[in-house]
């Protein structure tokens, strides 16, 4: 075995590659429930990539016969039935999970220095993670994946100049259309298996080259023994993988609760407009999509030209303002000051629909600067200040309120709430600079803190 | 290979050959991106449609399929066509000058070739869902005691008056589409081809 184990390793560096991610991959000692959510989004990842194969083998990409062909997997295929539930449950836990990982990180502050790279691509992962969920929901072609579809690709419509070809491009259509459904196989198929693999690959690499983060934001690698080895540090292998698999049995536990005893979960992970077949001339009363868009459906619905004009406007006034007052350099106040009028400018001379995109797109794009916003000294909320730690919790109110209401008609108190969540959700990342500079912190201790 | 250290003349080769291999790659990325455009079978797909009107009682709404998107043809009572000229303070255009949304020969009050007969495509501006016909005036529609009849969004609340007029304050920014269309005789239209201009 030993010598097989040479010949490998001269021709393969398999002992190394195993030392440096698993055996001797030093991680800090004191992680606690928030660092179950890395493996488990992996485990989900796995998951689906292997119900979507299986299911793919008796799914047609076809408008003719989809939604007869998701029935047949359902009626006729043994255990069909049990592949489709555990790929469509898989799909609302993957934005569980990995909504509970990215919360993680704004507790934290695993974004920062010298983790921004992890964090980029992190949220690229999210995003193609989006593209593929909203790829997916269009195949079974029930009423609401299709309207649903229609919704969401028109918002391309309201580009400037080239929305118009850019929709058509997508659809291969003028709507969408069997076109439209074989083209989202085809690429919710090479998203998952090919796409988000390799990017999950490039998200580790980047996580052990620099070492990971802990609950208290202490850099494990500045206190070493004498062979080099963190002080804080224990390795990956075994210790961590002993402790996710306690996280993947009981992630387990509450996963196939679901898909035996509710896979629908009252609408909120299947909607019912979905089991009816996609029909061209008649809207579902309520076109919303899954839960986990809502939030930022919310924003888009949120947008309405008296909210541009009375709220958006003043809002963005303030805000040039104060980063006008706060940069020294003449040329970033030049900037601020260009970008501050052309926005102004833009909200009284364009539609709000386009606004609506626009706010919609930042509240995702907001994420990539999240390590450049963030002034603060400290990483872990739990040597920060209340600034902080008050706008962490009104950012996760208003989160949630947003997903709550983007599955309500938008209309009277629902459009109220979505309208102030949107405020507040843009408030957490745009006033950040200021919150996190004054913020009084907490000395961090030199070493993690351990009972 | 330091900046400086290199040959200039293997530093300009270099370049040439990068930027051609840029280009190349332009060139070869071409035809999968034009592969996903609209083909020539969904192009032809957009072929005109026939409709007999005959069958179509005043105050009656008839929906038909062209390129995949529903049609309406509503056939307007005098009351409705009366009601057209009063709520012009409610709407947001009510001139129809935004000239993409119907050809020249359905600028009109009535947005039709004929006022009776309205032809109009049944997606909503905003983001695309098919508005539900509320035609009747007032309380009946459950859009308040005002409502002068038309068409209203459930996705988003755009409302729309009987002429495919987008009111003022609703998150549609422009009037429904009237697609092209002509008569073949009093009760046969086209949707699809083009009315000669100046002939009615």
């Amino acid at each position: 075995m030993q010598k097989l184990l040479a010949w490998i390793d001269d021709r393969f560096p398999l002992t190394k590659v195993w030392e440096e991610h698993l055996s001797k991959y030093y991680a800090p000692k004191n992680f606690n429930f928030w660092y179950y959510f890395g493996s488990l989004a992996m485990l989900v990842l796995v998951m689906q990539i292997l119900t979507g194969l299986f299911l793919a083998m008796h799914y047609k990409p076809d408008t003719e016969l989809a939604f007869g062909s998701v029935e047949y997997i359902m009626r006729d295929v043994d255990w069909g039935w049990l592949l489709r539930y555990l790929h469509s449950t898989g799909a609302s836990f993957f934005f569980i999970v990995v909504y509970f990982h990215m919360f993680r990180g704004l507790l934290y502050g695993s974004y920062q220095k010298p983790r921004e790279l992890i964090w980029i691509i992190g949220v690229v992962i999210f995003i193609a993670l989006m593209a593929t969920a909203f790829m997916g929901y269009l195949l079974p072609w029930g009423n609401m994946s299709y309207w649903g579809a229609q919704v969401i690709i028109s918002l391309f419509d309201a580009i400037p100049w080239i929305g118009q070809s850019l929709s058509e491009w997508i659809r291969g259509d003028f709507v969408v259309s069997d076109a439209t459904l074989n083209r989202f196989f085809a690429l919710h198929f090479f998203v998952p298996t090919l796409i988000l693999p390799a990017l999950v690959f490039v998200h580790i690499v980047a996580l052990h080259k620099v070492g990971s983060n802990n609950p208290d934001g202490v850099e494990i690698k500045k206190k070493k023994d004498a062979e080099g080895r963190p002080l804080d540090g224990i390795p990956f292998h075994p210790y961590y993988t002993v402790k996710d698999i306690v996280g993947v049995a009981v992630f387990l536990i509450i996963f196939s609760a679901v898909v035996f005893f509710g896979p629908e979960l009252g609408g909120w992970f299947l909607e019912h407009d979905n089991f009816v077949p996609a029909n061209i001339l008649h809207t579902p009363p309520e076109i919303k999509p899954l839960w986990y868009f809502t939030p930022f459906y919310s924003i888009l619905r949120a947008t309405t030209s008296d909210m541009v004009t009375w709220v958006l406007t003043p809002y963005f006034a303030v805000l040039g303002l104060l980063a006008l007052f706060s940069v020294r350099q003449f040329l970033t106040k030049a900037i601020v000051l260009i970008a501050t009028v052309a926005i102004l400018i833009g909200f009284f001379t364009l539609e709000a629909k386009l606004w609506g995109v626009v706010l919609m797109g930042m509240s995702l794009m907001l994420f990539f600067f999240l390590p450049w916003l963030d002034r603060s000294p400290v990483k872990s909320i739990r040597y920060r200040g209340w600034m902080y730690k008050l706008a962490l919790v009104i950012f996760v109110v208003s989160f949630i309120a947003l997903g709550y209401v983007g599955t309500k008609p938008a209309s009277g108190l629902y459009k109220f709430i979505a309208q102030v969540g949107t405020i507040l959700y843009f408030a957490f990342f745009l006033f950040m600079p200021w919150y996190t500079t004054y913020d009084k912190t907490k000395p961090v201790p030199e070493r993690v803190t351990w009972k | 290979m330091s900046e400086e250290g290199m040959n200039p003349r293997r530093r300009r080769l270099l370049v040439i050959t990068s930027g051609l291999g840029v280009v190349g790659t332009a060139f070869a990325i071409t035809p999968f991106v034009l592969s996903m455009l609209p083909s020539a079978r969904a192009k032809a797909a957009g072929a005109p449609v026939e409709v007999d009107i005959s069958k179509v009682e005043p105050g009656q709404l008839l929906t038909v399929a062209w390129r995949g998107q529903p049609v309406w043809i509503l056939r307007r009572t005098p009351a409705m066509l009366d009601e057209l000229k009063k709520d012009e303070n409610l709407l947001a255009d009510p001139n129809s000058t935004v000239t993409s949304q119907q050809p020249a020969y359905a600028k009109n009050l009535g947005r039709s070739i004929k006022p009776e007969y309205l032809v109009l495509i049944g997606i909503c501006t905003h983001l695309g869902c098919s508005p539900l016909p509320r035609l009747v005036p007032g309380a009946p529609s459950g859009l308040g005691d005002n409502w002068p009849g038309g068409f209203f969004c459930p996705c988003h609340g755009s409302k729309f008056d009987l002429a495919g007029r987008v009111f003022k304050n609703v998150p549609a920014p422009i009037n429904l589409k009237v697609p092209p269309y002509k008569y073949l005789s009093d009760t046969r239209i086209i949707i699809g081809v083009d009315q000669k201009e100046g002939a009615a």
